[in-house]
This record gives C-alpha cells, structure tokens and sequence, in this order.
C-alpha cells in the first residue's frame, strides 16, 4: 500500500492510468490480435470475412454495451431475476460516473470500470467467429453477435462477476479475468455453431494461407492480455497486478513449448502455428487463474493446458468430426475449462486473501469450480443452438453453396484481399 | 501425345482434381491465372463504388497425356468444372512434340506418365 488515497477522493490516479491503458490492451487482442491471428488460419478466399467480422464486433458491442449491454451483465438485478440477470437502471450509463467509483473497483471511476469490461464484451464473440469461420453469412453473423451478446454473454457475466450473480456471489466461483465467462463460454458457443451449421464444403482443416498473420496475431494476444489478466486487478497500487503480470506470461511461455512439444513427440515437427496455438492456449488456462496463483502454479497450468488442447484438436476432433473450423472450442473452451478447474487447485492465499484451492487446504473450491463450470457450458449451449435456430428459421445462417465455395470475401463483402496481377 | 490446357473456375478445382483422380490422371500443373471470357463476375466496391469489367480469377490446369488418354481427361474435367452457368471454363488440346524426363533422360510416351 505504497500511496494511500487522500480519504476525500478515494480515486487512485496510478489505478485509473492502469485500468484505462488495460482496457486498450484489450482493444488491441481483438484488432488486429484476434482478426490476424484468425485470419492467417482461414483459405485467402475468407481472410477479409473474419477481419471484417472481428473489426465490426468491436464496433457493434461497443455501442451496445453502453446503450443497455454493461447494465445487464454488471447492473443490479430485481426480483427473482436478480442472481442471472441485470436490470436496465444503467441504460445509457445512468449512475455510472465518470468521477466517482462503482462497487466494483474503489478506487476507479465507475466508466473506467465499464469500459474495461466492454473490450471484454467485445473479444467474447470474436472468439465464436472461430468455429463458423468460412461458411456464415455475414447479415446472420450481425444478428448472431447482437443476440449471443445479450442472451448469452450479458447473464453469464451477471452470474459470475456481478455484485449480485449466482456463481461468483451467491456459490463463490473463481474466474479473476474470465475463464469461464469469456473462454469457455465464447468455446462452447462455438462448438454448439460448428454442430448446427455442419461441415464446410470441400475442406475440414484450417486453410493456413498466412502463417506469419497467424504469428503476429497470437503475439499481439499475448501482448493485450497482460491487459485482460493484470488489468482485472483494478487497480496498480499494490501487488495484484504485478503477480497477474508474471503468472500470465509464465504460463504462456510455458504452455508454447510444451504445444511444440507435443507436437514434435507426436506429429514429428515443432510447428510456429503449433507454439501460436499453445501460447493462446496457455493465455486461456492462466485467465481465471492469474490474480489467484503463484509462479509454481502457473507452469503447471501452462505445461499442461497444451497437452489437453493438443489432444483434443489432434485426436479428438477428427474422431468425431465436427467442424470447429479454428479450434475456438478446442482451445478456448478445454483451455478455460483446465483454467477454471486449476484455478480452484493452486490457488493460494498468499496471493490473494479472495481465493485458495484445494493444495492450499481448501478442497470445497474445486467442486464450485466443476458448479460454474456446468453452468456456464449448459446455459451457453443450449442458449447458442436457440439462437442459430431463431436466425436460421428467419434470415437463413449458412451462405450458399456457390458463395461458400467462391468465397465469402466475394460474396458477402464483394472485395478481395489480395491481387495476382497489379 | 497432346497438351491439355484447361481453364475452370477457382471453386471447381477441387472438384476437377477429384474427376481426374477418378480417370486416373494424377499428373498435372496448376496455375492462378485471371483472365475474362464472356462472363461478368461479382462485383467488388470500393467504399461504396461499384467497380465492374474486372478481370476475373481463373484456374489453369495444364495436363500432358498419351492419345489414349485424352478423350478420358476431357470428360473429366468436364464433369469436374461444369455448371452450366457462363464462365464455366475452355479446355485446349495442343499437339505436343517432345516430352523428356529430366531426371532419366526418358523421352516421348514413357516421359509422361
């Protein structure tokens, strides 16, 4: 507690410089991180699809979360809704101040808080353009955004970090950065989209036509999380921030060699998308850990979560087939779900007073943990599969056959990304 | 022996492989070429303005065969590149010469398969 607040103005301008740089950190893993990162991994038939589709997302749920989106997900509810789902009291911002604090940080104003969270709000459904890449149309894709925002995003993130949620308040579940509001259930909305749109026509991997996009991309992620997870301390003035700093990169670090691993014991060569892959994976994992665990904790979460995702998007996914086009369920969802596991086995008291885990004597937090868990994955699935039925059964979700095999740059947004003459 | 020179559109690639695969033709030469025909492609805007006569993107296929094969290899890419909308493609068949192995020396018909 280096520079304690004048007891009149409890704002910490250390505090606010922070939480606002974070939250244009976290701008920055959806464009360009996300988009790039994304992009390479498609055929260059689709790469403007998915960096338009990551570009209007942050334009979309930007306006929507501070019209009525931040008052559901972190405004207080009523009635019996009151644990699932904010009210509409902060429509427009109403109450949330620019000078004064919210209850969820003390010393921040509320609209810094609120503009953290919206880049949040705006990477969770970019994550789900990941499984239906290559195949959706884009006036299915703005609807998808609006209504998964709403109904899927905004209660989950009321359950799990609202002053009043059913997880995080009522059941005490750990999620520090988002493991299981963002990751895991950004992931299985994706798998709930790859298994209603069904297959692409002619391929069933990633088309890879830009490696280094995919690099550059993953990078930037890495950068902008330090953002997402030291960010979510709120605050700069005591050692929150700095532990979330370490233990997000050393899981990172940590979960890139141990994908590259992986791959050079199982497929023969260490691949750069393979140690991309394993660095989000990693990023992932530590999300809902980082302001919980130590150092020794962190490895193991990064050492292991590239083992689980490797084995689920090398062995799993060809043995069941569903077409989760760039592993947004196979990363971010076994990722955030080892994350939101782990987190409720090595976190330690003594780097947060708010949490310990079961090797920290406290085995009652693992089976909250599995609780939030179910939630976030039963909710968010059947909640997707009404919303692509509803999209499906109006406007139609799935491009032509002759537009998808064309390519949707072409024929949904009539530009191409790159020339073969001039 | 005969050159066939075929140009289909990009999204029939696949299929024409598959076709020819099912003829047993395995040998081939795949260029992106643009280029424009009768057909008036999609068009592309930018910030808002049609722009339109734009060459189009294409797919040359270049195949070299014995005689016997070349009535096979036709219909199959036919079959392959077909959809009775314009801009469905041309095939060529050039006569072809001379055919060496570079790495044996081999000429003519043994050369090509």
């Amino acid at each position: 507690m280096g520079t304690t607040p004048a007891p009149v103005n409890p704002l910490n301008s250390g505090d606010i410089a922070w939480v606002l740089t974070s939250a244009a950190l976290v701008l920055a893993m959806t464009a360009p991180g996300l988009a790039l990162f994304y992009g390479g991994m498609v055929r260059r038939k689709n790469v403007i699809s998915i960096l338009m589709q990551c570009f209007m997302c942050l334009s979309i749920v930007s306006v929507l979360w501070v019209v009525y989106a931040y008052s559901l997900a972190f405004g207080p509810g009523h009635g019996f809704l009151e644990p699932y789902i904010g009210g509409l009291d902060w429509f427009m911002l109403k109450g949330v101040d620019m000078t004064a604090p919210s209850g969820y940080a003390p010393t921040i104003p509320g609209q810094a808080y609120m503009i953290f969270q919206a880049m949040f709000a705006v990477i969770t459904p970019a994550l789900v353009i990941g499984s239906f890449a290559e195949r959706v149309k884009f006036s299915a894709w703005v609807w998808f955004t609006i209504l998964w925002l709403t109904f899927a995003y905004c209660p989950i993130a009321h359950m799990v970090w609202a002053a009043d949620g059913l997880a995080g308040h009522q059941w005490g579940a750990l999620d520090f950065a988002g493991g299981t509001v963002v990751h895991m259930n950004a992931g299985i909305a994706g798998l709930a989209t790859a298994l209603y749109l069904g297959k692409r026509i002619g391929t069933n991997k990633p088309g890879m036509h830009n490696v280094p996009f995919v690099m550059i991309g993953a990078s930037l992620l890495w950068f902008g999380w330090f953002g997402f997870n030291a960010g979510s301390a709120v605050e700069a003035h005591d050692g929150l921030a700095t532990s979330a700093f370490v233990v997000t990169n050393t899981a990172t670090a940590a979960a890139a060699i141990s994908w590259a691993a992986c791959e050079w014991i199982f497929a023969g060569a260490p691949t750069l998308v393979g140690a991309c892959s394993g660095a989000v994976a990693g990023l992932v994992a530590i999300t809902p850990a980082s302001g919980f665990v130590d150092v020794g904790g962190s490895l193991w979460i990064g050492f292991l979560v590239s083992v689980f995702c490797y084995c689920m998007v090398a062995f799993v996914k060809p043995k069941f087939g569903y077409d989760d086009t760039l592993d947004a369920f196979g990363v971010h969802y076994i990722g955030g779900l080892w994350g939101a596991l782990a987190t409720g086995l090595f976190a330690v008291k003594a780097v947060n007073s708010g949490g310990s885990g079961v090797f920290d004597g406290n085995p009652g937090q693992f089976m909250i943990q599995v609780k939030a868990c179910l939630l976030t994955t039963i909710y968010t699935f059947i909640m997707t599969w009404i919303i692509c039925l509803v999209i499906d059964k109006t406007i139609g979700m799935r491009a032509s056959a002759e537009d998808e095999t064309i390519g949707i740059d072409l024929t949904q947004h009539h530009e191409r990304a790159y020339t073969i003459l001039d | 022996m005969k050159l066939i020179v075929a140009v289909v559109q990009p999204y029939k690639l696949e299929d024409v492989k598959q076709e020819l695969y099912a003829a047993n033709v395995n040998l081939m030469t795949v260029f992106d070429v643009v280029g424009h025909g009768r057909q008036v492609g999609v068009d592309e805007y930018y910030r808002g303005a049609k722009e339109t006569g734009n060459l189009l993107r294409k797919v040359q296929l270049e195949i070299a065969v014995n005689e016997d094969f070349v009535e096979p290899t036709i219909k199959a890419i036919i079959k392959g590149a077909r959809t009775g909308k314009i801009g469905d493609g041309k095939i060529f068949v050039l006569d072809l010469p001379r055919c060496i192995r570079i790495r044996t020396g081999e000429e003519g018909s043994k050369a090509i398969g």
